[in-house]
């Protein structure tokens, strides 16, 4: 047993690129997902946004953990032998979907409904008017949510580790296991999550604060 | 390649998986309820006149969403017992849940305190109530009432969360999955039925907390209106 | 007779502010009195110092021979003897007209249920509810939920009541509803303090008329002042409107 060097240090930072890598890569394929999500849940067709509903009711319905399991245990069974970090992108991309699709229909529908008509008064096609009229709008409601839902994303990854990916939770354990420290290991491991948390929480704060104050014209 | 499906090779665990889901839901309603005690306390806590208590909740609510709920579980359930505290691990696996979910849901409270217009305080308080009364009669009860969707979801949240006890052995619907799988070989169809389990879970906690709002909120029962 | 409510020589800031600047006053027992004056005039300060919701700077208040700004005040025991009802009515949205009626006699005075429902019957009688004890306040109409205001003031028994703007907030159709009410209450002996910028309510029901300005008494006297200013600014009140 030795005691918590510079080394270990660097290897939790290593680590914590991973992490980092892992969150872009499932926020951004999760966005492209959850954007076809969005459009399925606000589509005319009903059978769409029916099944676009149960989709999103049923992954919300699941740990994330479980669809981790499903995809690393499953893929593998039909011949594709992911690597630990496509497995949990995969994984974390298809809950990003669900939750990110949700909250951004959220937004969409919170544009009043006479833009819409608005503009297919002008001659605005449907793809023109979600495009053109209500995406802009709706862009600037989605973006505290979706920074606030980055963070929700960012401390998810951590479940990679149950699969053997090593960023930061998997490092701090393999570090934990020579060690024997858990309160100052993990304790580390948390300050580096919250060093990247937090920032993004406060932002999201701060934008949700400014598009409140924003609306808040005066009588 | 074709996949041969075969649920059949799990039939002889039915009661395991019964007795995981019992056992998630067990976790769940004791995280529920202590964690709603902690919730409402650093809620009212965050509001106090006094700044250390502010920060003190503050801190521990900003912690806690800021960081994975798996780092939480390692630092408090390896921290305690490298310090010769060894709870059992259903309970350590109960205290994690709490921790983390007071600090979600101290903030939907407080969110909702804040709804309460100032002017109802002071109408309580010309009526002649006293502070710890007010609190509860025109603070707390209509807060909860206003956030009791936000906090029951944020509750459903937690139950999926609670998988996460797993990975240190609470033998949780999870973790009765993992040794399924290993014995029976049939990790996919484990995980399929533990997906389906799962859901039953959601549903059923999603209407067990309907019910109860419908019992103790008798305006929301007779008007069915957002308060 | 001793004074119900009386002011000497009231000091209050906010902050850097001076509202209220040697405010002093009497309400005798069974007296009806109106403040009436711009806003920002400190009219509505004055009236919420009386029960204590804001405490005062400097200067003394009394209250049914009790000393309002004695820091050791017994506020539970000033806020027995004295019910307010508010421009914004603040009934309790989640609880019913009987609960919000009958929440203060049974937390404070620990009056059994039952009594304290036939409490709730007999003053939502008095303001003409009787048959919306068991709505909600979403379910009544501004002059409705403004009556109910008063009743649960009146449930706790107060010798006297203090009324801010109560008809402030009101579509003009339902203000008259609720100024029927103060009428009766006012004719049946009770003792009011009243900040309102109804005109004709004041010169009508009011024994005595407060013009406050700039955070003083300016100028006092009968309801029949109103018809008569002595100073310039009464009268350009008066002329003006708010």
């Amino acid at each position: 047993m030795g005691g918590f060097t510079l080394t270990h240090f660097l290897y939790l930072l290593q680590a914590t690129g991973w992490t980092v890598v892992l969150t872009l890569l499932a926020f951004v394929l999760g966005c492209l997902a959850g954007f076809l999500v969005m459009l399925a849940r606000t589509a005319q067709v009903r059978w769409v946004r029916g099944l676009s509903g149960l989709y999103v009711d049923v992954v919300q319905g699941t740990p994330l953990l479980i669809v981790l399991f499903l995809i690393y245990f499953g893929l593998a069974l039909f011949g594709f032998e992911l690597p630990a970090i496509v497995a949990a992108a995969l994984s974390l991309m298809i809950y990003c979907s669900a939750f990110l699709g949700e909250i951004w229909r959220g937004c969409v529908q919170s544009v009043p409904r006479t833009q819409t008509e608005a503009s297919e008064c002008l001659g605005l096609s449907r793809w023109q008017t979600l495009r053109d009229v209500v995406l802009p709008q709706a862009m600037r409601i989605a973006t505290p949510p979706t920074v606030g839902f980055l963070v929700q994303v960012l401390k998810n990854t951590s479940l990679a580790s149950v699969v053997g990916f090593v960023e930061l939770t998997r490092a701090s354990q393999v570090i934990n296991n020579s060690l024997f420290q858990p309160f100052l290991v993990f304790g580390i491991a948390g300050l580096l999550y919250f060093a990247l948390c937090y920032p993004l929480s406060r932002l999201s704060r701060a934008l949700e604060r400014k598009l409140n104050g924003g609306r808040r014209q005066p009588a | 390649m074709r996949y041969q499906f075969d649920f059949g090779a799990l039939l002889p665990y039915w009661r395991d998986f019964l007795d995981g889901a019992l056992t998630t839901l067990t976790m769940t309603a004791f995280a529920v309820v202590f964690g709603l005690a902690i919730g409402i306390l650093c809620a009212i806590g965050r509001r106090s006149a006094s700044p250390l208590l502010q920060r003190l909740c503050g801190f521990y609510v900003e912690l806690i969403r800021n960081t994975p709920y798996i780092i939480q579980i390692f630092f408090i359930f390896f921290g305690l017992s490298s310090i010769g505290l060894r709870l059992p691990i259903f309970a350590a696996a109960v205290l994690t849940l709490v921790v983390n979910v007071g600090a979600y849901t101290a903030e939907i409270v407080r969110a909702g305190m804040d709804t309460i217009h100032p002017g109802q305080i002071e109408a309580a308080q010309a009526l002649g109530l006293s502070q710890p009364q007010i609190y509860w009669d025109v603070i707390l009860r209509p807060a909860l009432e206003r956030v009791y969707p936000a906090l029951t979801g944020q509750f459903v949240l937690m139950m999926l969360a609670s998988s996460i006890t797993s990975q240190i052995s609470a033998e949780e619907l999870t973790a009765v999955a993992n040794n399924v799988q290993s014995f029976s070989f049939r990790a996919f169809e484990t995980y399929i039925v533990v997906a389906v389990l799962y859901l039953a879970l959601a549903v059923l906690l999603k209407l067990a907390f309907y019910g109860f709002g419908q019992l103790i909120f008798p305006r929301r029962r007779r008007l069915g209106t957002p308060l | 007779m001793a004074a119900a409510v009386s002011l000497r020589d009231v000091h209050k800031r906010f902050g850097e502010v001076e509202v209220l600047k040697g405010v002093s006053f009497e309400v005798a027992p069974g007296e009806v009195v109106a403040i009436i004056g711009r806003s920002g005039s400190g009219k509505s300060t004055a009236l919420r110092c009386v029960n204590r919701l804001e405490t005062i700077q400097s200067g003394e208040i009394e209250l049914c021979g009790r000393r309002v700004d004695d820091p050791a005040l017994d506020l539970r025991a000033l806020r027995r003897d004295v019910g307010m009802v508010f421009q914004s009515y603040n009934l309790f949205p989640h609880l019913t007209v009987a609960e919000n009626i009958t929440l203060a006699p049974r937390r404070v005075r620990r009056t059994p249920p039952a009594e304290a429902r036939r409490i709730a019957e007999e003053v939502l009688t008095r303001v003409g509810l009787s048959d919306k004890i068991d709505a909600y306040p979403e379910q009544l109409s501004g002059g409705q939920q403004q009556r109910v205001a008063i009743a649960r003031s009146l449930a706790m028994e107060p010798k006297v009541m203090l009324f801010d703007e109560v008809t402030s907030a009101l579509d003009p159709h339902l203000t008259g509803e609720v100024l029927k009410v103060m009428e009766t209450l006012a004719k049946g002996g009770m003792t009011m303090l009243v900040v309102t910028h109804e005109m004709a309510f004041a010169r009508r029901v009011a024994d005595r008329v407060i013009f406050m300005h700039t955070g003083k008494v300016w100028e006092t006297g009968p309801g029949s002042m109103l018809a008569d200013p002595q100073t310039p600014e009464l009268k350009e009140f008066l002329a003006n409107g708010l």
